[in-house]
């Protein structure tokens, strides 16, 4: 069996999947890669079904080390990786010889890049899922970040190819699907708790990520907005990418570790093309939000999926 | 009932109105929450449970309104809505099954209720009084949400109601029994939180490894039994 060992863990390195659905009812949110869309793209690099499961790096990078022959890649944002002090390229799949060292650095793009391994990594499924989900402590590796020392194991790798293959992702593709500082929204249920005027102040502003922000949610700095209907909402259902606005008028945007219900009304909702652009975002970024109409937020979800399922994606 | 959209990939049913128009006045929140709208709340939920509809991902039920998270490659809000209103003109047959009753050991005050005696001062009532009016009342289980196993329960009699803390805590420890407004409820897991903390219990809320993980459903009924620091830390070992 192989093993990946890890020397150093980065900041926040977590076992992610696509998540897990289906568990609302019992207040257990999907979770899953902040960059679903990275994840998805590693793993066709290395021969995985889309979903198996890889490692996410945040802000700076891990160390780890083979001690067998691995298949690789690197996606999301470039933390500067090397093999063995080469520079390692991201998109790509990268053959790891044993005893191998790759080391990851500090972020030169957005905040999260995903390691996949041929045969994915293998943990316990909590749910169905892999995914860390790191509030509650459940799922990943025993429910938590990596630490130095840990030892990951290497799933079988079930498919075609046994030998090495040389694949890549398409330029154009990387450029469509580059992360947005844009971030196109539908309105929320609660959009008609907000006056026009407060809605023009928050669709023109600039906000500014902050250094609370994490999986459960993107903390927005700006212009405070205030709700003129006022006061207490019920606790309802709330969306992947809605976005709240506080007591204090902020806006949080829900993210993938998100509760499952919330109390605060709820102004727009991330569309799902731009939700795998949320995790890329890191604290002092700026981002502005453009209400989009929701047959245009279809046509665009639709069009991502067809690209990620599409022949010309990967290159040979 | 109402549909609402709530993002390309969600959509809200409401069983009760909620204030639509900014400005409108709104009635009490108390007033809102009813069982009726918990009723059919619970209703749809077991009906699309038993008779899962296609493309549908995740449901969040809550109060008075249930969430459907759904695939926009297989179905869209018209359509679900279509099939959902068949769902609701079924659902009035629906029995529910009788209510579980579901026991929960607390013990009060101390380090493991820091808020007690604040709690109780306000309302002019000592700590004894207190404990007598929330273990007084069979809760609901409305719904469960936030994190895993975290149910929302109600009502706290009137004499105890009060606001969340004006400044969170950065973290709360597991088994926290806290109240927020006529809301009372057990922190599953260790997390920041606002409630006002009574007591605690040792009793798990949340345990993957239990072939129920969640201690308590929706629709539960819950009472809570005082005991002493000795037969929590008993039972804390069991």
């Amino acid at each position: 069996m192989s093993l990946i060992e890890v020397r150093a863990p980065g900041l926040l390195t977590t076992v992610q999947d696509l998540g897990r659905e289906g568990f609302g009812p019992v207040g257990v949110s999907a979770s899953g890669a902040a960059d679903p869309v990275a994840l998805r793209i590693g793993n066709r690099l290395v021969g995985n079904p889309e979903g198996a499961a890889g490692l996410e790096m945040t802000l700076l990078g891990a160390t780890f080390v083979f001690p067998e022959r691995a298949v690789v890649a690197l996606t999301g944002s470039e933390f500067g990786a090397t093999l063995d002090d080469e520079p390692v390229e991201i998109w790509k799949s990268v053959e790891i010889r044993q005893r191998q060292t790759l080391r990851l650095g500090a972020t030169r793009t957005g905040a999260r890049c995903y390691l996949c391994v041929r045969g994915g990594i293998d943990v316990k499924l909590f749910l169905g899922s892999a995914s860390t989900h790191l509030l509650s402590g459940l799922g990943g590796f025993q429910g938590r970040a990596l630490r130095a020392g840990d030892v990951l194991k290497i799933g079988t790798a079930s498919g075609s190819f046994r030998t090495f293959r040389k694949r890549s992702v398409s330029a154009r593709a990387v450029a469509q699907l580059a992360p947005r500082k844009v971030l196109r929204v539908t309105p929320g249920p609660q959009s008609d708790w907000f006056s026009q005027e407060v809605q023009d102040l928050f669709y023109g502003g600039t906000y500014r990520v902050t250094e609370e922000s994490n999986r459960m949610g993107l903390r927005l700095q700006g212009t405070a907005i205030e709700s003129t209907a006022g006061g207490e909402m019920i606790s309802e259902g709330v969306s992947l990418g809605a976005v709240q606005i506080t007591a204090g008028g902020l806006p949080i945007i829900l993210f993938v570790e998100q509760q499952t219900t919330g109390g605060y009304p709820k102004m727009a909702n991330v569309i799902s093309a731009d939700l795998s652009s949320l995790g890329q975002l890191r604290p002092r970024d700026e981002v502005r939000l453009e209400l989009v109409e929701m047959e245009t937020a279809r046509a665009l979800f639709l069009e991502q999926e067809k690209l990620l399922a599409s022949q010309e994606l990967i290159l040979e | 009932m109402r549909f609402q959209v709530a993002s390309d990939q969600s959509l809200l049913v409401y069983f009760e109105e909620q204030r639509k128009k900014s400005g409108a006045k709104a009635p009490p929140l108390r007033n809102q929450i009813t069982i009726e709208a918990h009723e059919q709340v619970r209703r749809l939920l077991r009906l699309v449970e038993l008779e899962p509809i296609a493309g549908v991902r995740n449901l969040h039920p809550a109060y008075c309104s249930l969430l459907f998270k759904f695939d926009a490659m297989k179905l869209r809000h018209q359509e679900l809505e279509e099939i959902l209103l068949g769902y609701v003109r079924r659902m009035e047959k629906e029995v529910l099954p009788e209510p579980r009753i579901v026991e929960i050991p607390v013990c009060y005050g101390g380090e493991y209720g820091p808020d007690l005696k604040d709690v109780a001062e306000l309302h002019g009532l000592t700590t004894e009084q207190a404990i007598e009016v929330h273990v007084s009342t069979t809760y609901l289980v409305y719904f469960l949400g936030f994190v895993p196993g975290f149910a929302y329960l109600g009502e706290v009699a009137e004499e105890l109601v009060t606001p969340r803390l004006a400044t969170p805590r950065r973290s709360v420890p597991v088994g926290s029994v806290g109240i927020a407004g006529s809301q009372t409820g057990v922190y599953p897991v260790a997390t920041p939180g606002g409630w006002r903390l009574l007591g605690r219990t040792p009793v798990k809320m949340f345990e993957p490894e239990r072939s129920k993980m969640s201690l308590l459903s929706i629709g539960d009924r819950v009472r809570f039994v005082a005991i002493s620091r000795e037969q929590f830390a008993k039972l804390g070992n069991a």
